[in-house]
């Protein structure tokens, strides 16, 4: 039955950004036993003030009351800090084709609209905490990228 | 010194570092819709959204600390000017865009050394929440230091501007290295940086990004303070007025 807590957890979608799981992102950090001899699905922020923390909090809680896991509760973990690292390969093909640059170390991304490498950045902060404002010199069109954290 | 004797000096820390990032974001947040462009209002407002998620994890531990059922919006909502702990630098009103930029790249040049050193915390609670913030600071203060630079060797009107904006919030900066009872038996406890290296971190940024601007240290005093005591500027009530007013109109409301 945890095993299905965990599994219920990562298919909830992010809030944001619909086309990647909590599990594609790394937020669901695993299975904590309680003192009191249930289990927490572990989950931990993003960014410190993101705003969708607490809506990715009722969704999980909907799901697995939803999966009839009620006694399974949640916790949030702040340590070890969440970092874009954690986001699986899934999930950063699953950010490109949503039109979203998945983070990378490279110093350009790669344009989710038409696949060029001749892109700037444009603001270092975008439409969420997580993404930055990008543009391609290819094709003009704007994209946000993760932003490594 | 037991954990429990150090209880009241972390729960003094995490106040005036969480009613820093309180004010501040506050502050920043007056600019959304009002930026000069939506690039710097994203910006702004993004930073804002950062220091809100501190304030959140540094005055729920405070409370957690104090022990008397206070929650962080309790704290945030529900206390009167005095008993705000925010460093003086915070509260300055925002002022032109040039300083908003002066106040911002003070703090963070301060806040990215300090949460450094605080993220080795013996203290957990301090050190996670040190380490989760400190990630984003990095950004804060890249950002402000960009534009201090932009501004200092822009036109002559946004070069002025940005002297102005340096000059203003100067005089408040001095109190963010004091040391007292406070700090001094967390330092003992290895708890709390000493003040020396991080004034050294801060004056080594501060000084690459005024050369880079073109820009001279402002010349005045550095020595106005009384944040950490309760003594506050009449703009910070007023904030408070506006920050407070519907949690204190309608204590018992529920989302």
């Amino acid at each position: 039955m945890t095993a299905d807590a965990l599994a219920v957890a990562g298919a909830v979608p992010d809030p944001e950004i619909p086309a990647v799981t909590l599990a594609d992102l790394g937020i669901v950090r695993g299975l904590r036993p309680r003192a009191d001899g249930g289990t927490d699905v572990a989950l931990t922020p993003t960014y410190t003030g993101c705003p969708a923390t607490l809506a990715i909090e009722l969704m999980v809680r909907r799901a697995l009351d939803d999966a009839g896991l009620r006694a399974v509760g949640i916790r949030t973990e702040l340590s070890p800090p969440w970092t874009t690292d954690w986001i699986t390969a899934e999930g950063h093909a699953k950010l490109h084709a949503y039109g979203i640059a998945p983070p990378g170390k490279a110093e350009t991304a790669t344009c989710p609209h038409c696949g060029s490498t001749d892109t700037a950045e444009v603001s270092r902060f975008g439409s969420t905490p997580c993404k930055a404002l990008w543009q391609c010199r290819a094709c003009a069109e704007p994209f946000d990228r993760f932003k490594c954290h | 010194m037991a954990t429990d004797d150090l209880r009241p000096a972390r729960m003094v820390q995490a106040m005036r570092l969480g009613d820093d990032s309180l004010i501040l974001g506050q502050r920043l947040s007056a600019w959304c819709g009002h930026a000069p462009t939506l690039e710097i209002d994203l910006a702004l407002a993004n930073i804002a959204l950062d220091l809100v998620g501190q304030a959140t994890l540094l005055l729920g531990y405070a409370g957690e600390l104090e022990g008397a059922g206070r929650n962080a919006d309790r704290l945030a909502f529900h206390r009167d000017v005095r008993d705000f702990r925010n460093c003086l630098l915070v509260e300055q009103p925002n002022g032109d865009f040039a300083r908003t930029i002066a106040r911002q790249f003070l703090f963070s040049a301060w806040q990215l050394p300090l949460f450094q050193a605080l993220a080795r915390s013996p203290d957990p609670r301090m050190a996670e929440i040190a380490a989760k913030a400190v990630k984003e600071v990095g950004y804060h203060v890249e950002f402000a230091g960009d534009w201090v630079v932009r501004l200092g060797d822009g036109t002559e009107d946004s070069r002025r501007r940005m002297a102005e904006g340096l000059a203003w919030c100067w005089r408040t900066t001095g109190e963010l290295f004091a040391a007292d009872g406070m700090q001094r038996t967390l330092a003992t406890a290895g708890e709390a940086p000493d003040p020396a290296p991080i004034r050294a971190a801060w004056d080594a940024r501060v000084d690459a990004v005024l050369s880079d601007a073109g820009l001279d240290r402002p010349a005045g005093t550095d020595a106005v303070r009384g944040g950490r005591d309760g003594l506050h500027g009449e703009h910070l009530g007023h904030l408070l007025a506006e920050m407070q007013v519907l949690p204190r109109t309608h204590p018992d409301a529920t989302w």
